[in-house]
């Protein structure tokens, strides 16, 4: 698969396999075309060549609100209108259920409450969005996407911002969902956390992926090395076993 | 949850509403009346709210009376109610698509070359009222035309599009001063009262025509309210949850520029309503998204009330409604630009 703006691809020669009921992490240095790996993933970017297949059918082939009810998208840092209640908004991601004549049904509610209380928002239905912590806010948006009901969600930089508990409470709930049976795509900047939940680890690198598998498999100071250009060490995460990036003192 | 819902359903049937946003409507609808009922009882023959009551059931005694009534109070207040509704319409929609309260027509162009389009006809080419407004029409058709042209790199979004509306608005008011300062003293003295925007001499035909074209163009908005809706969440937020934001878009902004072209062609620009509309029902309502409802009944009011305010406040001396709105609108932008500034 080749994806592109304009003339000169982002992503080249790409050709991936998301396992079901996993949580795979795509990671990778700055620019190398991870976001546009998910962007293309759900449907936002239309690969220049190759396909994109859901359940063994292309996805340009099925209609806006039939790949929404079976694949949910959190954007990197999405921005609520001035003045939206954290229910207002949770409530929106019910649109691919609904129609002209089928606004609110009981589904719809249920779906808003049960997805406030995965997320922990429950509490907070009745504030602002805008007027939230950073972290309350990724969750009301998580809540929104979860509200959608899909056995599909793709995450681009949840933890962006975000402080470390903040951080393992959003991930912790990622997995969460795949104990649930659902599948997790989610782009990640910190290694340590990424090596540490992913099953199904991605690794990009200009564009290309450069390795794919468990992280006690894959991940190895020359990759990271390759990768980052970051000379390091690599030991087990003392608590999990996973494995832990320790750069080289530098001169 | 702080904003209590109505929620009615029957088999597959269901919609809700916002408690808040039912209440705004029904009083806005009773405000609506109180100045439709003032605008047919006040005038030069001052009549009592049982002989208007008559005359408006055909049952009027007095032939003089019958006539203010029926044939020249009603149709103005009829079509005030109209174009604000459709000028609320048009802006809420701007303003939804771009996530940007100036997105308004006036601001970013639309009406002024819809102006541009009834002064060639005026000036240039002498005609007569009905192709004035056919000028309007094509006017602000093209206009949009112009500044989709102009922003089709990056879409109908933000920024762009108001700074380009901005320049291409620019523009066309110079162009327009232009011709009128070369016209003729007759030719321009219609022009000024047509660029005032007025209420004036509305009779039933035109009502009638206003009326049937405000509908269609308001249906496929309807329909598309709620991914319209969903627009305001970002494009990325709304494509992801199933909206078809290119093919809606497009719609709803075709919709909205010939909401204001029909808006301006009948009465001449109306400024400010389709700006001022939508954040007013959005502060009434407390709703981050206003919906159509609320700025149509909004945009009606404002311009059912400015046109009262015109008439009969400097009486005998009678003000156009697009004077009273672009003072009133006037105050209202600046307090706009003053509070998003502090926000920043």
């Amino acid at each position: 698969m080749q994806v592109g703006y304009g003339a000169t691809p982002v992503i080249d020669e790409v050709d991936l396999v998301v396992p079901d009921q996993t949580m795979t992490v795509i990671v990778g240095p700055n620019a190398c075309g991870k976001s546009t790996l998910l962007r293309t993933l759900g449907r936002m970017l239309q690969p220049s060549a190759g396909t994109v297949l859901l359940d063994d059918r292309p996805t340009v082939g099925w209609s806006a609100k039939e790949f929404a009810r079976v694949l949910g998208v959190l954007p990197q840092s999405p921005r609520a209108p001035d003045g939206m209640s954290v229910a207002d908004l949770v409530a929106r991601g019910r649109y691919p259920h609904q129609g002209l004549f089928r606004q609110w049904s009981t589904a719809d509610e249920s779906g808003v409450q049960a997805a406030m209380r995965a997320a922990d928002v429950a509490t907070l239905a009745d504030r602002s969005v805008d007027e939230l912590s950073g972290g309350q806010r990724q969750r009301v948006w998580l809540a929104m996407v979860l509200a959608q009901e899909t056995p599909l969600l793709l995450l681009d930089e949840p933890t962006t911002y975000l402080d470390i508990s903040h951080q393992l409470e959003v991930l912790d709930l990622a997995r969460r969902l795949v104990h649930d049976g659902r599948t997790v795509v989610a782009v990640l900047h910190d290694l340590h956390l990424a090596f540490r939940y992913a099953d199904h680890l991605v690794v990009m690198s200009q564009g290309r992926v450069v390795a794919t598998g468990r992280p006690a498999d894959v991940v190895t100071a020359e990759l990271v090395r390759d990768v980052y250009d970051l000379p390091c060490r690599i030991i087990a995460d003392p608590v999990s076993g996973t494995p832990l990036v320790i750069p080289e003192a530098r001169p | 949850m702080s904003s209590p819902h109505v929620v009615l359903r029957r088999g597959r049937f269901s919609v809700r509403f916002r408690t808040r946003t039912v209440g705004v409507l029904v009083a806005t609808l009773l405000a609506i009346s109180t100045a439709a009922a003032y605008a047919l009882v006040l005038g030069e023959l001052d009549l009592s709210v049982p002989q208007v009551l008559t005359a408006l059931v055909g049952r009027a005694e007095d032939p003089l009376t019958a006539y203010f009534v029926t044939d020249v109070r009603l149709p103005r207040v009829v079509t005030a109610a109209i174009v604000g509704a459709a000028l609320g319409v048009a802006g809420a929609t701007f303003q939804t698509v771009t996530g940007n309260p100036l997105a308004s027509p006036d601001v970013i162009g639309f009406t002024t070359g819809a102006a541009t389009g009834a002064l060639v006809q005026i000036i240039v080419l002498e005609s007569d009222p009905v192709t004035i407004a056919l000028g309007a029409l094509l006017g602000g058709l093209g206009t949009a035309v112009l500044v989709w042209w102009l922003t089709r790199a990056t879409g109908l979004t933000g920024q762009r599009l108001v700074l380009v509306g901005i320049g291409v608005g620019a523009g066309l008011a110079a162009l327009n001063t232009l011709l009128v300062a070369r016209a003729s003293l007759v030719a321009a003295q219609t022009a000024a009262q047509w660029l005032a925007g007025s209420l004036n001499a509305v009779l039933w035909p035109r009502t009638a025509v206003t009326a049937v074209a405000v509908t269609v163009l308001i249906v496929p908005l309807v329909v598309l309210a709620r991914p319209l809706a969903m627009l305001a969440l970002s494009e990325d937020v709304a494509r992801g949850a199933g909206v078809e934001v290119q093919r809606v878009r497009t719609v709803v902004v075709l919709a909205a520029v010939g909401l204001v072209a029909v808006a301006t062609a009948a009465t001449g620009p109306i400024a400010f309503v389709a700006l001022a509309a939508p954040q007013v029902a959005r502060r009434l309502t407390g709703a981050a998204t206003p919906g159509l409802a609320s700025p149509a009944l909004t945009g009606a009011l404002l311009v059912l009330a400015s046109d009262l305010v015109g008439q009969h406040l400097f009486s005998p001396t009678q003000l156009a409604v697009g004077v009273v709105t672009g003072a009133v609108g006037g105050v209202y932008l600046v307090g706009l630009l003053a509070t998003q500034w502090r926000r920043r």
